[in-house]
Formats: structure tokens, C-alpha cells, sequence
């Protein structure tokens, strides 16, 4: 079959790094990412089932990992070869369509009895990552017994597989996954009523984000900062109030919260008027960037005893916690998806609310364009400068892909 | 005759350009531009040459407190022991540049004092009438009013700045018969007397505007300092027909019948904005008069701030003040005073221009009355071009209705953080989703206006008042109802647009985009100010 591949390779992962500091997704060139023939994953136990990706996502956990920029932390918790894609819409022998839930829990590792995280539907939790039957890897895409989404084929656990309704078509079905991570952070923000949330980054997973909040939460004011004019005109459309590059967010928050602001002291430089951080604030702020400067601006404009959570991946940061310990200021992960706890009281599976989601927001129009595996280095170049182009998700698209009809 | 001073100071002057005109210099901020205009088809005004001033100054103005004009005693007999007495005066607003010690209103300040002292008046405060500016500094103050008055006033609390929104400041006289409320300074409200010191530096300031804007807040001035007012002013210049003025006018009446009792003193200076000697002498020169020093002189100075730091410009013209000298003063009561100020005000500015052009070019200088010792940031360069230079007429706009003005200025994305933080905001967020003056004030204004960040700023800091960004954009609503574009010439692309306007790299270019709208080979009138000219537009 046909794959992407990526090897533990340390040169080129060092090329890789080198180019992706240039221009963001050149790694692609340089780095251990190949386009190859390999055999189809062997099914890890009797009720795997193999899946054919009909598109596949690109998300920037992905780009991170193509240009050398992934966290240490990730090291024990993959296993080389693997094939990276984790957003996928894909068929099944059965002529059915599905997306993939690729965190690989204690069912799919096969560990009896399932963690308690597992057990209660956290996959995300998971507290047996990289044990059991499987080499590490907290995802398909990760994982090299299970194969990923950029390839022809990879196989899949049945409790990670979702039927995709009919009326979803692929783009929209391969907007579940990421919309699913929307989601689960929406929960996670326990936004208040009545509430200011701020959205940084308008990305992928801010854009899911603000649906997100929009339908699961009943904030006052949303105010999101996009960097690139077709981000800002889709945050507006998905729900943001206010949208504003990323260097003004300090100020846009103090006047929409009314909140006083405070200039650092500068020696022979009057601080009155320059707004360094707030005295009061937004009372959630959800940073679907996770960088140094993103945090910093979380920790500048979160109310005393506001909540920030981290959507996005971070990788090592530096950061000025001082805030988060004078005001009392949770910061929060959110990792994935599994099972939520609504404010009705019900529960529901994270991969069901986010097939409605999209269905009812039309997420489906965040995928601007695919690639045949072929041309991945366009594609991920593409997907890095994504806002730069006016797009938003980039994925592979696999559906004419002559050695996926042939497996 | 192409250098030196001439016996009688020449009017202003409609110069038709061919091809045997120089570059004209155009105003670019810290900076300057010379320009060609396209031959037969362009004119420059220019400036009246500056009129002599008083040669006694002091003695002008002792003579005018005790000969005043209208129903008013002379100040002398308007005083008394155990009155109480209160002198506002103009704020850092004006002149433009400052001018040279010892500034007029130390000068009016101190004959006023004089005759209080004589008289035994103890009471006496003196408040900068600032309205919603930002407060003055203590070198500010001082320069306007001297030391020995500051020193004299100043420790003990008998001079400040007015604070538009003290609660305890602050009273509300009555309304007009148009509804309009008229906040005043409780201080001046509760006074015996008060004695409002003034400098006209052009024909909007003075006249019921000293006191019922400059002793306000924003209860009242928002009901002058709006679209409407604006774009119902032919100009906010002509107080005949200004809607801006006729608002003044009739708060000035309701202050006169709550019992406050006004003695305008006025003051008008000459268009000695450069001065004769020095190295920017030649800006009031013409330029075919020009010596070769004068070009040897202009192209060094322009290749030096061509290539310096703007920082480094900015203190090198903030450091330059004005040696204006006064060419009248008037005292008494306030309509019959400003009536005389004006004529004087138009005695050194009006020059007479025959018809409307389709395309006005203007040099946009270095300062304007919000940036003094500070930030020429892109709110106020539209302030400054399409508020007060576009409305320096009287009769018509210089340029026609739908046609194009070219500005030229750096119009850098740069903004004082400590004088004008309501402005940063105005226009990441304000301008960032309309530019639409009716649009920005019912949307925005309020919410601005009322925010207590920016009252703190404006009550303990040096900021202009929350509000003040808005009454910039409304003074270019006007101009921007008239005008089919506006193109900046030099200006940073990305802050021009967010204004929607329009950038240009050079002249040329603008005047081809001026041509899309006004079609070719449009007629080209270049107003060549400062020093401060105003078109008699006939």
C-alpha cells in the first residue's frame, strides 16, 4: 500500500527542524517523513478491522511532528516506523463510512480491566498509554502496529470506529475529530454565564472552538484573535463577537470587560496608558495556540480566579507564572475527547455532539483543500501557512488513490 | 525681491503653475516633500505673509482690559474685594507650535492679576480650560503662564487644570432651547467673575466656544461635538455658518442667564509660524523667490531628516517655538469681543480663491492641536486633513463635491500610549469594522465616552478624554461626505487603509488615482499650509 511514513531518523530530523524554522512544513523535504510502498498493518487482534481513508486531516500536532518541533514529552509515547494521520473519514470492507476516534485506550490495547479514566469513557486519560498489546503510542498516527490515516489503509480497533451519517459528506465527516476537540475544551472552560471568553488563535481548533462554545455554553461576549482576514471572517461567522489580530487582544479584552489595565514600569518611560495586563479580565480564555506568547497574553487578560484552557499543543514554553499564582488563575489541558457530562445532567460520547456540530455549523466548509498523498509536501506546506492562504484544514485525499482499490 | 522682510506684509497669493514653476514644498510631517505639479493646471495658495504685530504688547493689552468693547465696565471696575474671581485660559492646544516665552497668556494673565491685586481680590483661581484634552503639564503650565504666576498659584492648588469629570466639579446650568445641556466647571459657575483668556489662532477657536466647550465635559459637548453638527457645518470654520458655533452660541446664552458673568479677553497672532531667520525660515518663503542658500539650505535639512530616526525628528521639531507675535487684543463682552477677533483672525488668513478644483492637495506638518510633546498618530492626521484643512474655507470647499484631497504625511501606525490610549483602541477596534462616521457614533461613542480606564487616565494622567478619538473622526465627517477619495501619499499602507483611504507612493500615482474618480487631467489646487491660511472660496 501506499503511505506516508515517518522514521526515527535523528539527521533528518534535524534537517527537518532546521527547514521548518525557515518555512514552516518544508520538514517535509528535509526531514524522515517519506512516501513509500509498504505492507497494510498486520491487525493487532481478531476484531480489527481495516480501514481505507477516503480524506485525511491535517492537524498541527502533525506539522509539529513533520518539522521537528514535538515535545520530548511525545518520545516513549510513539513507536517508529509510524504513519502519522489521525483525522479520518475512511470506508470500511463493508461498504460502510466511518471516522476514526484514534485515541488508543485499554480496549484497544486489550488491557483487562480497563483504567478507571477508560472505564468511565475519558479515552483521553487514558492511564495504561504505551502498555498492552500495542507499541506506544497514544493515537492512531502514532502507533506503529495500527498504521494512520496518510496511507491507503491502517487498521482500527471497532470501539474507535463511528458510523458517519449520510447526510454528512466526507469534508463534513472529517471535521468530527478535530470539532470533537472543540468541544471537549468548551466543556472543559466551564464558562459561566453571562460570561467573556476569549479565543486565541483561529486555527483549525479555534474555529471548532468557538462553534463549540457558541453550542455548548452561554457566554456574553466571545472575543477571538485571528491573524489573517479570511480567519477573522470565519470566526465571526462561527460566533466570535470580536475578532482581533493577536497583538491587540490585550486592550480588545479590557474594553470589552470594562477592566482597568496596568503598564509595566519602563526606566525614563511613563506606564499610564499601556496595557500590559489587566486588573480584571475575561473570566475563561481558551488558547487554541499553546506558545509562549499565547499564554502570556492568557495570563494577561484572565480575570483573579478566571480559568485558561490549553487547547492548543504546546510544546516547551517560558512563562511568567506569577499571575497564575497572585490571581488565582486555573490553568487547565484539554487533551482530545471520550465521554462529556452535559448541563443537563446527561452524558454523551464527545464524537456524537461534534457529527451534530458539524452537521449544524456546516464545518464541513473549514476543509479549503486536499492533496493526493502524492503531492504531500505541497500539502503540508500548504497546511502550514494555512491562514497566510485563506484556509483553514488541509487533508489528503485518498479517494482516487489507485492502491487503495486494490488492497 | 528673494530674501529679507518687506515693507508691508504681501496677502495670500493664488500662484498658476506652468512649466516654468519650482517644486513646491509640501509639509510631510517630521519631514518634507517637493512636489511638481502638473503645469497648467494647478495652482498653489499661499499665505498671507505674517502682519507686524503690536509694538507695545502690554500696553495693548492694558488697554483693552480697561476700554472693553460691548456691555461690559472695564475690568478694573468688575472687581472687588472679597469677590470671588476665576481666569481660564486656553490650553496646550493652542498656538500651534507653541510660541515663544513669554507666551500671551502669561502676558494677559499678569496684567489681569495686576488688577486684581490692586483691587484686594484674594480669591482667585486659574483653571486651564481644557474640556476633554488631556491635562497640562507642570513645564506646560508654566510656559503659559509664566513662573512667577505658576509659583504664585500653583502650590497652593489656585491653578490646575479642569476636570471634566469630577463629580463635584461639574454642574449642569440649564439647556437650550434645542435641548442641549450645558455642563460648566463649578468653580467658574460659582464665581463672581470670570475672565476667560483666549488666543485665536484660527476663526473656529474663541468667541461662547472658549467657555461653553473649553469649562465642559462631555454631558454637554456632545451635543456640538457630533456627525450631525459637522456635516451640518459649511465650514465648522465660517461661526456664519457653522452648526458647531451656533451650538456654542446658545449655550453661551444659557451660561450668560444662570447669572455667570464672562469677560472675554481675546487675542489674535500673526502667521510668523517658522520665523524670518533660522533654519526654517524658508517655509514662509515662496519658493521661486528662494536664494541659492535657501535650496542649499532646504536639500541638506531634507537629506538629514530623511535619513533620522523619527524619534530623533520628532524632538527636533517639538523643540521649535513660534516666534508669533500679537496683532490685536480685544476685551469686554464675549460676542462683541470675538466679533472684532475674527476680523482680525481673517486679516491674516483669508486669501481669496476664484472656483473649486477637483483635486485638493495638502502637506500634512508635523503637529496639530492634540500632538503638542507628543504623537502625530494616523487619527489625528486625518484630523488635521480632512477636519482642519479641509474646512479652512469660507463660501465653498476648496474641492469640488466627489472629488479627490491627497494628503501627504508618514502617517505611521505609531500612538503616544500615555496621551492618547482611547485613540490605540478607536482604531484597532473602531476602524477595524467601520469607517462610517454615523455608524462609529451610535455604535461606539457611548461605550467609550463612559469607560473608566480612560476617565482614570484623563483624571490622574495626561490622556486625552476616552472620547476625544471620536470627535477627531467626526471633525473629518464633513470631508468625508464631500469627497469622492482621499489618497496618502508616503503614508504606511496598512494604516491609510484602515482608515479607508487610499496609499500612494508619490504624487504622481496619487494624482492617477485621483484621475479614476475625477476623471483626466483634473485641475490640481495645492493649500499650502502652514503658516495658517484659510480660501475665501468664491
Amino acid at each position: 500500500m501506499k503511505a506516508l511514513q515517518f522514521r526515527r531518523n535523528l539527521p533528518r530530523y534535524a534537517a527537518a527542524r532546521i527547514a521548518g524554522g525557515f518555512v514552516p512544513g518544508r520538514g517535509a523535504s528535509a526531514g524522515p517523513l517519506n512516501l513509500v510502498d509498504i505492507d497494510p498493518p498486520t491487525p493487532p487482534g481478531p476484531d480489527w478491522v481495516k480501514v481505507r481513508p477516503r480524506l485525511s486531516g491535517i492537524c498541527g500536532s502533525d506539522l509539529a511532528t513533520v518539522d521537528g518541533r514535538s515535545a520530548r514529552y511525545f518520545e516513549p509515547l510513539v513507536s517508529f516506523p509510524f504513519v502519522p494521520g489521525h483525522e479520518v473519514v475512511g470506508d470500511l470492507d463493508d461498504g460502510s463510512r466511518v471516522v476514526l476516534e484514534p485515541v488508543l485506550g485499554c480496549v484497544s490495547r486489550n488491557l483487562q480491566p480497563a483504567c478507571p479514566p477508560c472505564a468511565d469513557g475519558h479515552l483521553g486519560n487514558c492511564q495504561h498509554t504505551s502498555f498492552g498489546d500495542l507499541e506506544p503510542g497514544i493515537q492512531t498516527g502514532s502507533c506503529h502496529d495500527t498504521g494512520g490515516g496518510w496511507a491507503t489503509a491502517f487498521t482500527a480497533h471497532p470501539t474507535q470506529l463511528h458510523r458517519v451519517p449520510d447526510d454528512l459528506d466526507d469534508s463534513a465527516a472529517v471535521m468530527v475529530e478535530p470539532t470533537a476537540c472543540g468541544i471537549h475544551a468548551a466543556l472543559a472552560a466551564r464558562v459561566p454565564d453571562n460570561a467573556v471568553v476569549v479565543v486565541l488563535g483561529a486555527g483549525t481548533l479555534g474555529q471548532v472552538s468557538l462553534a463549540a462554545l457558541r453550542a455548548f455554553a452561554a457566554p456574553r461576549t466571545i472575543l477571538a484573535t485571528a491573524r489573517y482576514p479570511e480567519q477573522r471572517r470565519m470566526a465571526a461567522a462561527l460566533g466570535a463577537d470580536l475578532v482581533v489580530a493577536p497583538d491587540e487582544v490585550r486592550r480588545a479584552v479590557r474594553r470589552a470587560t470594562g477592566s482597568r489595565a496596568i503598564g509595566a514600569p519602563a526606566i525614563g518611560e511613563a506606564s499610564e496608558g499601556v496595557v500590559d495586563r489587566l486588573t480584571g479580565g475575561a473570566d475563561v480564555v481558551v488558547d487554541c495556540v499553546g506558545s509562549s506568547s499565547s499564554l502570556a497574553d492568557a495570563l494577561a487578560v484572565v480575570r483573579p480566579r478566571g480559568r485558561i484552557v490549553l487547547v492548543g499543543m504546546p510544546s516547551e514554553v517560558t512563562l511568567e507564572l506569577t499571575p497564575l499564582w497572585h490571581r488565582e488563575v486555573e490553568l487547565v489541558g484539554a487533551y482530545t475527547y471520550g465521554t462529556e457530562s452535559l448541563a443537563d445532567g446527561t452524558t454523551r460520547r464527545t464524537f456524537d455532539l461534534a457529527t451534530d456540530l458539524v452537521r449544524d455549523a456546516d464545518l464541513g466548509r473549514l476543509v479549503t483543500a486536499t492533496y493526493p498523498l502524492s503531492r504531500y509536501r505541497e500539502a503540508l506546506e500548504h497546511a502550514a501557512a494555512a491562514g497566510r492562504r485563506g484556509a483553514t484544514k488541509i487533508a489528503f485525499d485518498l479517494r482516487d488513490e489507485k492502491e487503495r482499490n486494490d488492497l | 525681491m528673494s530674501n529679507g522682510r518687506h515693507l508691508a506684509p504681501r496677502p495670500g497669493f493664488v500662484l498658476d503653475v506652468d512649466r516654468n514653476s519650482p517644486p513646491i514644498v509640501f509639509h510631510h510631517g517630521e519631514g518634507f516633500r517637493l512636489e511638481k505639479l502638473p503645469a497648467g493646471r494647478s495652482r498653489v495658495i499661499y499665505p498671507a505673509e505674517p502682519l507686524e504685530g503690536l509694538t507695545d504688547p502690554d500696553g495693548a493689552i492694558r488697554h483693552a482690559l480697561d476700554n472693553p468693547i460691548g456691555d461690559s465696565e472695564p475690568l478694573r471696575a468688575l472687581l472687588h474685594a472679597g469677590m470671588k474671581l476665576t481666569v481660564a485660559f486656553d490650553d496646550i492646544s493652542l498656538p500651534l507650535p507653541p510660541m515663544r516665552r513669554p507666551d500671551i497668556r502669561q502676558r494677559v494673565i499678569e496684567a489681569v492679576l495686576d488688577l486684581a491685586a490692586e483691587a484686594g481680590v484674594d480669591d482667585v483661581h486659574l483653571i486651564a480650560a481644557l474640556a476633554i484634552h488631556r491635562r497640562m503639564t507642570e513645564d506646560e503650565l508654566r510656559h503659559a503662564v509664566g513662573d512667577r504666576v505658576y509659583d504664585a498659584f500653583a502650590p497652593d492648588g489656585r491653578l490646575y487644570n479642569h476636570d471634566a469629570e469630577d463629580p463635584d466639579g461639574m454642574v449642569v446650568l440649564g439647556e437650550t432651547p434645542h435641548g442641549e445641556d450645558v455642563q460648566f466647571n463649578r468653580r467658574a459657575a460659582e464665581s463672581d467673575l470670570v475672565v476667560y483668556v483666549n488666543i485665536n489662532l484660527v476663526a473656529m477657536d474663541g468667541g461662547h466656544k472658549s467657555t461653553a466647550t473649553g469649562l465642559s465635559g462631555y454631558t454637554g459637548l456632545r451635543h456640538h461635538h457630533n456627525v450631525h453638527t459637522m456635516q451640518s457645518s459649511r465650514s465648522f470654520m465660517d461661526q456664519e455658518n457653522s452648526a458647531l458655533h451656533a451650538s456654542n452660541w446658545r449655550m453661551g446664552k444659557v451660561i450668560r442667564d444662570a447669572g455667570v458673568k464672562i469677560f472675554q479677553i481675546e487675542t489674535t497672532v500673526n502667521n510668523d509660524t517658522f520665523g524670518r531667520e533660522g533654519p526654517l525660515a524658508l517655509l514662509q518663503k515662496r519658493e521661486w523667490e528662494w536664494s541659492t542658500r535657501d535650496r542649499m539650505q532646504f536639500l541638506a535639512m531634507k537629506a538629514g531628516l530623511d535619513v533620522m530616526p523619527s524619534s530623533a525628528k520628532r524632538k527636533i521639531f517639538s523643540s521649535w517655538q513660534a516666534p508669533y507675535a500679537l496683532t490685536s487684543v480685544q476685551a469686554g463682552e464675549v460676542e462683541a469681543v470675538h466679533e472684532v477677533t475674527t476680523a482680525n483672525v481673517y486679516r491674516q488668513h483669508l486669501v481669496p480663491v476664484e472656483g473649486q478644483t477637483d483635486v485638493l492637495t495638502m502637506g500634512i506638518p508635523y503637529i496639530c492641536p492634540y500632538n503638542v510633546n507628543s504623537i502625530m498618530n494616523p487619527i489625528l492626521v486625518m484630523c488635521l486633513g480632512l477636519g482642519y484643512f479641509f474646512n479652512l474655507y469660507r463660501g465653498r470647499p476648496l474641492v469640488r463635491e466627489g472629488g479627490v484631497l491627497i494628503m501627504s504625511h508618514p502617517t505611521a501606525w505609531e500612538f503616544h500610549p500615555v496621551h492618547h490610549p482611547s485613540y490605540i483602541d478607536f482604531f484597532e477596534q473602531v476602524l477595524a469594522d467601520t469607517t462610517d462616521p454615523v455608524e462609529i457614533e451610535r455604535k461606539y461613542e457611548k461605550q467609550f465616552a463612559e469607560d473608566e480606564w480612560y476617565i482614570h487616565l484623563y483624571r490622574n494622567s495626561y490622556a486625552y478624554h476616552g472620547v476625544h478619538p471620536f470627535y477627531m473622526w467626526y471633525w473629518g465627517s464633513h470631508a468625508l461626505q464631500h469627497l469622492g477619495r482621499v489618497v496618502v501619499v508616503g503614508g504606511d499602507p496598512a494604516a491609510v487603509r484602515r482608515m479607508g483611504f487610499q496609499p500612494a507612493s508619490t504624487l504622481q500615482d496619487a494624482l492617477e488615482m485621483a484621475s479614476d474618480v475625477v476623471g483626466p487631467q483634473p485641475t490640481v489646487t495645492h493649500i499650502k499650509n502652514p503658516p495658517i491660511l484659510m480660501a475665501d472660496v468664491s
